[in-house]
């Protein structure tokens, strides 16, 4: 097992272009991200490399939720790769990956979400701690000059 | 990835491994488990084997085997390892909630994703209609 990751698998009766449209154009995905008859209240997304991808929306029982990404490959019509996280909840920063392939009579469209590896990890198995030790001990060291070491996201 | 990105995402994964219903104080007692090179040396060891007995893991340490267990003490309060006896042996293993996080963030990911394919499809397939 690599790290974490989610595969799921969606067959559509569109065509790749519209399909990746409704993936990327902020009005669109307006119609498609909340969880349930909730408005979204804020969708931007700038689907260029290095592009921020923010969406906000409100639940019927009026709890808001956030999430925000950068996009890091955006290649129309077949594929779309973005950071993802949630704002305010402990989830690690996670990769999404949207993968495009022509069929008959459509797209099928394979999501993946899996966590970001720590950079120079290769064995996700235990879920980031090999390599990540190091980082520990700068992170350790930057808490306690500065105090606290809970950075907010960039 | 800029350092201090890097280093909330870091952070973010420590504090994944405390569970919701823990006080503040688990992400202090995991920082402070961390802040010690034999500690993070027991770890790393761990980090590569499936589970080592005490005087395995003490060998290569330059430390008495009094103070190794005073380390595993530290490690096992944070919630990072497990001690199990079985006879005369002690056999230490990182603990198992990390993967326990996993299975639950898969699991509310599936649903969540689910969810939204099944919007994002209805989306896609009235605007190919509509075309």
């Amino acid at each position: 097992m690599s790290d974490t990751s989610l595969t799921i698998v969606r067959r559509m009766r569109a065509s790749p272009d519209t399909v990746f449209a409704a993936l990327i154009r902020p009005e669109l995905i307006a119609r498609w991200w909340g969880p349930d008859d909730g408005p979204v209240l804020l969708s931007e997304a700038d689907a260029r490399v290095g592009g921020a991808f923010r969406v906000r929306f409100r639940m019927l029982d009026d709890s808001e939720h956030e999430s925000v990404g950068t996009y890091l490959e955006v290649a129309a019509p077949t594929r779309l790769a973005m950071t993802w996280r949630w704002i305010g909840r402990p989830d690690p920063e996670s990769l999404l990956e949207f993968d495009l392939r022509p069929i008959a009579g459509g797209t099928e469209l394979t999501l993946t979400h899996s966590r970001l590896p720590d950079a120079g990890e290769r064995d996700g198995h235990r879920l980031g701690w090999s390599g990540a030790l190091d980082k520990l001990e700068r992170l350790i060291a930057a808490r306690s000059t500065a105090g606290e070491g809970t950075d907010h996201a960039a | 990835m800029t350092g201090s990105q890097d280093r909330f995402t870091l952070y973010q994964m420590v504090n994944n491994y405390a569970s919701p219903n823990q006080d503040p104080a688990r992400l202090d007692r995991i920082f402070s488990a961390l802040a010690d090179p034999s500690r993070r040396a027991m770890l790393a060891r761990l980090e590569a084997e499936e589970s080592l007995s005490v005087s395995d893991l003490a060998r290569p340490l330059p430390i008495k085997l009094p103070a190794v267990m005073k380390h595993l003490d530290v490690l096992a309060g944070a919630g990072l390892i497990r001690r199990d006896k079985s006879g005369r042996t002690v056999s230490v293993r990182l603990a198992a909630q990390p993967m326990e996080e996993a299975m639950g963030w898969l699991s509310r990911y599936e649903r969540f994703w689910s969810d939204r394919l099944d919007r994002l499809t209805a989306v896609a397939e009235e605007m190919e209609a509509a075309r």
